[in-house]
């Protein structure tokens, strides 16, 4: 790991950063079972390999800050505390859903957790995250607007817009980007000729920008404490660039031959999960039965969750029309 | 009663917005010491600062977006979309996203905000700043449109709008701005979602919207000089659309004619139709007929721009053809 130990963190809050992602890991897991046996529908696309940012970041937000994520949203869900059991029913298209079973995979909401939502139009959740953090700054408010994006985002104009917008009106929102090299199937080194420094381009906003290593929780967690006090102390937005990798394919449709093998294990090499793992043993945090522990009781809450989604009832045909418009 | 131009009652509906409504801000293109580029916001830069006047940069998808983002956490913000041309620009913002939100959210979240912007041909401006997009909106459902022709109508609606808790296109005709019309005194709201009937006939309904309610007009004055006797309806809304209005009026007068100022195909003047036949099928004497703009980018040059949009005596003509069958 590249950090020394958080200040802010005792040793229960550093274990809880391990079992977060542990949960995020096997909460995939299982998505990628029931996606098999027919109980998911549609897309479904997989956060592992990614989970130290969700979790790193996320440690940082008070409970008004604002989320908005993309369509890869369930570790960012999960690290906003949105229960398994909601989310799972969720990807079920039950109604004890997060989205009553109305947004599926894609498009996860938890408005008492100020989870603003999974967007699955790729840049498109970019103006409605400035438009959080123009109200907040509108209202005099000291809430951050967390907006995250993939690199593949980055080509959209919507990208490019926002930016802007946020930076000529000083808006408090941070701007992260998980950049895992590809968008969909196509490597960004073919897509975007600053794939490796897109914090760079926040330059051309006059935007505050730094690149970070996303599978490092500790290390993702030490610059957002610096990202949120940079916009609560009214500096204006920023701008995150993490490197990390999608150990799965685009969705799970996607076998995802296209990678380098010697790519592939490069990265593997890099899973944040082991990472973090070894790092709490050898600070003496955390022993290997500790860990087991954890890492049973996750088991037992995911299984916990599939059972939930499927018990859960779908919703009621009167649903359909529910919710169009305010009733 | 006072009589305004069509531009002041949109001035004037954006003041009580804002004078009424500490959560209301204005977003858009040059509405600031520019004052819009219709002079609709003429003088709000000095009036209500740049906290309420977001003069915000060309970028139509992300300052609608902002709106809609704003708008989900609490704000009432108005957005101008300089011409509904522009509007395809944030289309992803306006049908994706602002359309969806309360569906794909359980309700959690809502977009109550009004995104005004402008329709229309006639202005010499040729066929990128001419066309007429409500009737592709109005197909989306969670969203409304609303279509009005008036300064009275303007003002009422608006009003209206206003107290929704979902978005509203609110469609403004570049043609309409200089037109003149008697507004009440009070603070009158305009149902959204009910038609009009501006012009009570027995012999024929001719049907339309924003500025065609003129040309029908207009045309049912030409019809008058040979006795015949039509009414005209003023849509006000697409969505939602008020069909028994309509209904009613087919069954009355037994001959229908839709005037729309986009294409025919694919336009909303077909969904009108659909409607009056299926409900009024047996009171009708004669297939109900449409009146649209040509199938043509609309051109720059004055007779066939002319040409390519409904005029007075082309509705005329189509109703006396109807009644002649």
């Amino acid at each position: 790991m590249s950090t020394s130990p958080d200040k802010d963190l005792g040793k229960v809050q550093l274990v809880d950063l391990y079992r977060q992602m542990r949960l995020i890991r096997e909460f995939e897991r299982e998505s990628e079972r029931q996606y098999t046996r027919g109980n998911i529908r549609g897309f479904l696309h997989v956060y592992s390999g990614e989970e130290a940012i969700a979790v790193g970041a996320m440690s940082t937000l008070t409970p008004e800050d604002y989320i908005v994520t993309h369509y890869r949203d369930h570790g960012q869900a999960l690290a906003r505390g949105i229960s398994a059991n909601e989310a799972m029913a969720e990807l079920f298209g039950k109604s004890t859903g997060c989205s009553g079973g109305k947004g599926g995979s894609m498009h996860l909401f938890d408005a008492a957790k100020n989870f603003m939502g999974g967007y699955a139009i790729v840049g498109g959740q970019l103006p409605i995250a400035t438009g959080l953090a123009l109200a907040s700054q509108y209202r005099d408010e000291k809430r951050v607007t967390l907006c995250f994006m993939g690199d593949g985002a980055i080509n959209e104009g919507e990208f490019h817009e926002s930016m802007n917008l946020a930076s000529i009106w000083d808006l408090p929102i941070i701007f992260f980007c998980e950049n895992n090299l590809y968008g969909m199937g196509a490597p960004a080194s073919t897509t975007l000729h600053m794939y490796k420094e897109i914090y760079k381009m926040a330059d051309a906003f006059g935007m505050a920008s730094y690149q970070v290593d996303g599978n490092d929780v500790l290390a993702v967690r030490e610059l957002m404490l610096k990202a949120t006090d940079h916009v609560r102390s009214g500096k204006g937005p920023l701008f995150i660039e993490a490197h990390t990798y999608r150990l799965r394919g685009h969705s799970v449709a996607d076998p995802a031959d296209y990678r380098p093998d010697e790519e592939v294990k490069y990265w593997e090499g890099l899973d944040p999960l082991p990472r973090y793992q070894e790092w709490l043993i050898g600070e003496g945090l955390i022993s290997e039965e500790e860990i087991d522990e954890i890492n049973s009781s996750v088991d037992d809450e995911i299984v916990a969750a599939a059972e939930f989604a499927g018990n859960s009832p779908f919703p009621v045909p009167e649903d359909l029309y529910k919710g169009v418009y305010n009733e | 009663m006072s009589v305004i131009t069509y531009r002041e009652a949109v001035s004037q509906a954006l003041k009580e917005a804002l004078d009424e409504d500490e959560r209301t801000f204005l977003i858009g293109e040059d509405i600031g010491p520019y004052g819009g580029a219709f002079a609709v916001t003429k003088g709000f830069w000095d009036e209500y600062g740049k906290r309420r006047i977001k003069d915000s940069p060309l970028s139509e998808s992300a300052f609608t977006g902002a709106g809609i983002g704003a708008a989900m956490a609490g704000l009432r913000p108005i957005v101008e979309l300089m011409t509904i041309n522009f509007s395809l620009l944030a289309a992803d913002q306006i049908v994706n996203h602002a359309a969806k939100i309360r569906y794909m959210s359980n309700g959690q979240f809502t977009a109550p905000l009004i995104v005004r912007t402008v329709t229309g041909g006639g202005a010499g401006v040729a066929s990128t700043h001419s066309q007429c997009f409500e009737g592709w909106y109005a197909s989306v459902p969670g969203l409304q449109v609303v279509v009005p022709s008036t300064p009275r109508d303007v003002l009422g609606l608006f009003r209206s709008c206003r107290d929704l808790e979902d978005p509203v296109l609110f469609v403004e005709h570049i043609l309409l701005y200089g037109t003149r019309g008697e507004v009440p005194d009070t603070s009158e709201k305009i149902p959204i979602g009910l038609a009009d009937v501006k012009r009570s006939g027995n012999d024929i309904s001719i049907i339309s919207y924003s500025r065609m309610v003129q040309v029908s007009e207009a045309a049912a004055e030409l019809l008058s000089q040979d006795g015949i006797d039509a009414e005209v309806i003023d849509l006000r809304c697409l969505r939602p659309l008020d069909i028994p209005t309509l209904v009613e009026s087919a069954k009355k007068t037994h001959n229908v004619l839709v005037v729309e100022e986009a294409p025919q195909l694919g336009g909303f003047a077909g969904e009108i139709v659909a409607n009056v036949q299926q409900e009024a099928f047996d009171y009708l004497d004669a297939p109900v007929g449409r009146i649209a703009g040509e199938e043509v980018p609309i051109p720059y040059s004055y007779p066939l721009e002319q040409m390519s949009i409904p005029d007075p005596e082309r509705v005329a003509q189509a109703a006396r053809n109807i009644l002649e069958r």
